[in-house]
């Protein structure tokens, strides 16, 4: 059994010698200039913390929060809809229409807005294009596919006879989601929440375009510095960053989801 | 109803970009208006005949194809490892084929830049495959695992006692099972490689690049509908593609399988 999985330890391998050459660089001293590189510093990781890059840290994290909230509003009820339906062809109509965007590629996707969001279609009363709100809109159209159907496998669990027995017991029907349905759908909300969070942290062609130069996020920062300045131990310090934080919060997505199977 | 509405605004919220890049890419004139002002091919035509497309376009044949003759068998064979008799430490195991999932795009992307540029690979194409190849492989095994769980042990034995070598008993009864995880796993690895882009964007340049990089750097320095009309080419094409999957290959159970 061991030898079946040799070929794809040597891929793994791969990937994994381009994340040590990452780690590597991002100890490395940066010489401008130059490919070249210096000692061994942790100077790269202060400069994660420099004041002109707290910005987008900080931008970072209010539009992954914002993001993820947006989110779970606007999925859940396509989700119920998709869980709940009695008809196959409203099953498969929905699951068409939430999966399609997931298959057509960012760059597509995040164009698309580039054209809704630059007046084209309405003139916005506020601008919207290289914005923060703009850059929010894609991110949450980004993240509705991978949420809709974390929910919808979430809500498929819980049997609507418990929602029954609440509304034929008197409960309103508002009475029922919230004492109901919201709470024994709560894994779902929890570990869609933390994979579109983490998710967002490292989104990079949304901002890319949607904001323009003008917005940046962590990954836009990785970008600058590695292919415009060619300061690629500073690059992958954020690199690094970015990576870090995705790990940990996937970590605990695995934990609370091995906690509950268990 | 409420819920109806609510569902029927949100659908429209996200396919509504779709509808708007098919509109614009019939718009005759430079200038992006909704809805057009009337109807042209031009941007179509200028997709076709513009040298980057073209080349990116080869360029995406290449690599995606060179991706999915190496990531179909290989994760064939891991998927057959970890749902098949005894393999110590499957959990970390599975964890281990996920993980490009979960690995940022820019830190991939950066890491191979490192990694190709100390191996002087930095024209290569090879690169950008052994790139696709890791970040597909996770999609690939999950779709052929899904079918090696429902694969009836027994009817491998039956075949062996009748007298087939373990190859043949393979060949002629255990492949033919998997077809559909293998279908769903090449859906996968063409979809996922042909539009990959962030990881794609730091390994490759002009001569290299595949076609979701020419789109990123086109969008970036003109405003015409052409990209419209390349999308909508990509748009198209993918809605036919997840139609015909989910009716031949019935998505609901892979999507909504626990």
């Amino acid at each position: 059994m061991k030898l079946l999985l040799a070929p794809a330890v040597v891929v793994l391998a791969i990937f994994g010698l381009a994340l040590a050459a990452l780690f590597q660089w991002s100890l490395r001293e940066f010489i401008p200039g130059s490919l070249q590189t210096g000692g061994l510093t942790l100077a790269n990781f202060r400069g994660v913390l420099a004041p002109q890059y707290l910005g987008a840290i900080r931008d970072t994290v209010v539009l992954s929060a914002l993001t993820t909230v947006l989110t779970l509003v606007c999925a859940y009820p396509v989700a119920y809809a998709l869980a709940r339906t009695p008809s196959r062809r409203v099953r498969s109509t929905l699951l068409v229409l939430t999966i399609a965007p997931f298959f057509t590629g960012a760059i597509v996707r995040t164009y698309a807005w580039v054209l809704v969001l630059g007046n084209t279609v309405v003139t916005w009363p506020v601008p919207m294009l290289f914005t923060e709100r703009g850059v929010l809109v894609g991110l949450v159209h980004f993240s509705m596919p991978t949420m809709i159907l974390i929910l919808a496998a979430a809500l498929s669990h819980v049997d609507p006879a418990y929602e029954r027995a609440a509304a034929s017991l008197g409960a309103s029907p508002a009475r029922v989601f919230r004492r109901v349905t919201l709470p024994l759908s709560m894994p779902g909300i929890v570990s869609g929440g933390l994979i579109v969070f983490a998710w967002t942290l490292s989104a990079f062609p949304t901002p890319e375009l949607l904001g323009g130069g003008r917005v940046k996020m962590i990954a836009n920062v990785v970008r600058d510095l590695g292919l415009d300045s060619f300061n690629w131990p500073g690059a992958a310090a954020f690199a690094m960053l970015a990576l870090v934080l995705t790990l940990a919060l996937l970590t605990v997505v695995g934990r609370l989801s091995a906690g509950r199977t268990s | 109803m409420i819920l109806r509405l609510v569902v029927v605004t949100l659908l429209a919220f996200m396919t509504l970009p779709t509808v708007v890049v098919i509109a614009v890419s019939f718009n005759p004139t430079a200038i992006l208006s909704f809805p057009p002002a009337g109807f042209s091919l031009r941007w179509y035509e200028n997709v076709l005949t513009y040298p980057q497309f073209q080349r990116a376009a080869v360029n995406s044949l290449l690599v995606t194809g060179g991706a999915v003759a190496v990531v179909l068998p290989v994760g064939t064979l891991a998927a057959l490892a970890l749902g098949r008799g005894r393999l110590r430490g499957r959990s970390v195991w599975t964890a281990l084929l996920l993980s490009p999932l979960v690995v940022p795009g820019v830190a991939a992307g950066l890491g191979f830049l490192i990694l190709a540029a100390a191996l002087g690979l930095l024209r290569s194409r090879s690169v950008l495959i052994a790139a696709h190849v890791a970040l597909v492989l996770p999609f690939v095994v999950r779709s052929v695992w899904v079918s090696v769980r429902n694969l009836d042990p027994a009817l491998e034995r039956a075949a062996a006692s009748l007298g087939a070598t373990p190859w043949r008993a393979f060949r002629r009864v255990t492949l033919p099972l998997l077809r559909p995880g293998l279908f769903a796993g090449l859906l996968f690895a063409v979809v996922v490689s042909v539009n990959e882009f962030v990881v794609s964007l730091f390994i490759s340049n002009r001569v290299t690049e595949i076609l979701p990089v020419a789109m990123f750097t086109y969008v970036v320095n003109y405003t015409d509908p052409t990209i419209a009309a390349l999308s909508s080419l990509f748009i198209v094409t993918t809605f036919v593609v997840v139609w015909l999957a989910d009716r031949y290959l019935n998505l609901s159970r892979v999507f909504l399988q626990h």
